[in-house]
């Protein structure tokens, strides 16, 4: 049976790791709508370069298309692409991504494709560049706030390896953010480029006309899309990230409650035990006399 | 009064502007080029410029770097990698 005091100062650290807890719950509050607001504003532009894809795409004929969009003509080489955050204490957030990630892998190498991982985040790196030895290829850190430059450089990785030949699709894992409460971990096709249907009507009537040409724009615009896709991937993330560390530390605050309050209990009993045990010495020593 | 343009500019970041317009000009690759209501559909790459936006005789100009126009049916809609509001004149 622990001392009085070794209980005292048990509660004591419980409702210091409580203080802890809480204060990062509210960081993480306050962080998520920034992420959430960064986020909605950056889907309007993803949105828009979907469908101006969709459309050039659906304009541009077999045989000279670029190789981003239609793919290198081959599928065995993936790479895939697998985002986390830097940091964890956000429960089970990037476990459940890097466990979405394994799967495919594992799923890929069982079809006898060949596999390159590049992890971005520091907590996709710890956890996978082990496991998969030669084929990991590298990291790139997601640094704080999500940036495009970031975006960029990863894109740039991505292309590089995808020109040089060395992989034929990209596909990127990431944990789409659905709400507060649900992070969907979701693979996203990067190249070849999955294209929506075409949507507008008003095409068919009216021919587009291109400057320079539909080959050109074709040909930097597939780029930027990829980058953008990476972005708000990112951007997701980051959502995601807040709103799962957010939970996690309202949970921990509410466990280290519940532990504060049985760990008082049980501290108020040994006390009064210990008061009847003296009171009952007098009594007993006074009758004596 | 003539019909307005829808016309919208969206960065990475952010939506900048969205709105009904009288004309728009941006910097195509090939030359400036002004867009007013019921353009025939259009798509260019952008070069480093700036994009000036005419509604009720007022003018707004945005400094655009890298990106898109793309003109339907419905409007203008300026994909650009970087975009900031220049400062009013």
């Amino acid at each position: 049976m622990a001392s009085l005091k070794e209980m005292r100062n048990r509660i004591g650290s419980v409702k210091a790791t409580q203080k802890i807890t809480k204060a990062m719950q509210m960081v993480a509050a306050a962080k998520l709508r920034k992420a959430q607001d960064a986020a909605q504003n950056a889907r309007p532009y993803a949105e828009r370069m979907g469908s101006v894809i969709a459309n050039l795409a659906a304009g541009v004929s077999g045989g000279d298309a670029p190789r981003l969009l239609v793919g290198s003509g081959s599928d065995r080489r993936h790479l895939v692409v697998v985002a986390t955050s830097d940091r964890g204490l956000a429960g089970g957030f990037n476990s459940s991504i890097v466990r979405a990630a394994r799967e495919r892998i594992n799923a890929l190498l069982n079809e006898g494709k060949d596999v390159r991982v590049l992890t971005v985040g520091r907590k996709a790196r710890d956890q996978l560049r082990r496991l998969y030895g030669d084929r990991y290829v590298g990291s790139i850190e997601a640094g704080g706030n999500p940036s495009l430059e970031v975006a960029e450089q990863i894109s740039a990785r991505v292309q590089e390896l995808f020109e040089s030949g060395e992989v034929d699709v990209v596909t990127l894992m990431f944990s789409r953010f659905r709400s507060v409460v649900s992070q969907q971990p979701t693979a996203l096709q990067l190249i070849p480029v999955e294209v929506g249907a075409a949507t507008t009507q008003s095409e068919s009537t009216a021919p587009y006309e291109y400057e320079p040409d539909e080959q050109a724009i074709l040909e930097t615009l597939l780029p930027r899309n990829i980058t953008t896709q990476i972005f708000s991937a990112m951007l997701e993330n980051q959502a995601g990230f807040f709103a799962a560390q957010m939970t996690a530390m309202d949970n921990a605050t509410r466990n280290a409650g519940d532990m504060i309050a049985s760990l008082t209990l049980q501290y108020n009993r040994s006390r009064q035990a210990q008061i009847t045990k003296e009171l009952i010495e007098i009594i007993s020593g006074a009758e004596a006399l | 009064m003539a019909a307005k343009l829808h016309f919208s500019l969206v960065s990475p970041e952010r939506e900048l502007f969205s709105g009904d317009v009288d004309q728009v000009d941006a910097p195509g690759s090939e030359g400036d080029f002004g867009v007013l209501a019921g353009h025939a559909p259009f798509m260019t790459a952008l070069k480093e410029g700036q994009v000036r936006v005419y509604d009720n005789g007022r003018i707004r100009t945005f400094n655009v770097r890298g990106g898109f126009a793309d003109v339907t049916g419905e409007g203008l809609t300026i994909l650009a990698e970087h975009a900031v509001e220049a400062a009013e004149a």
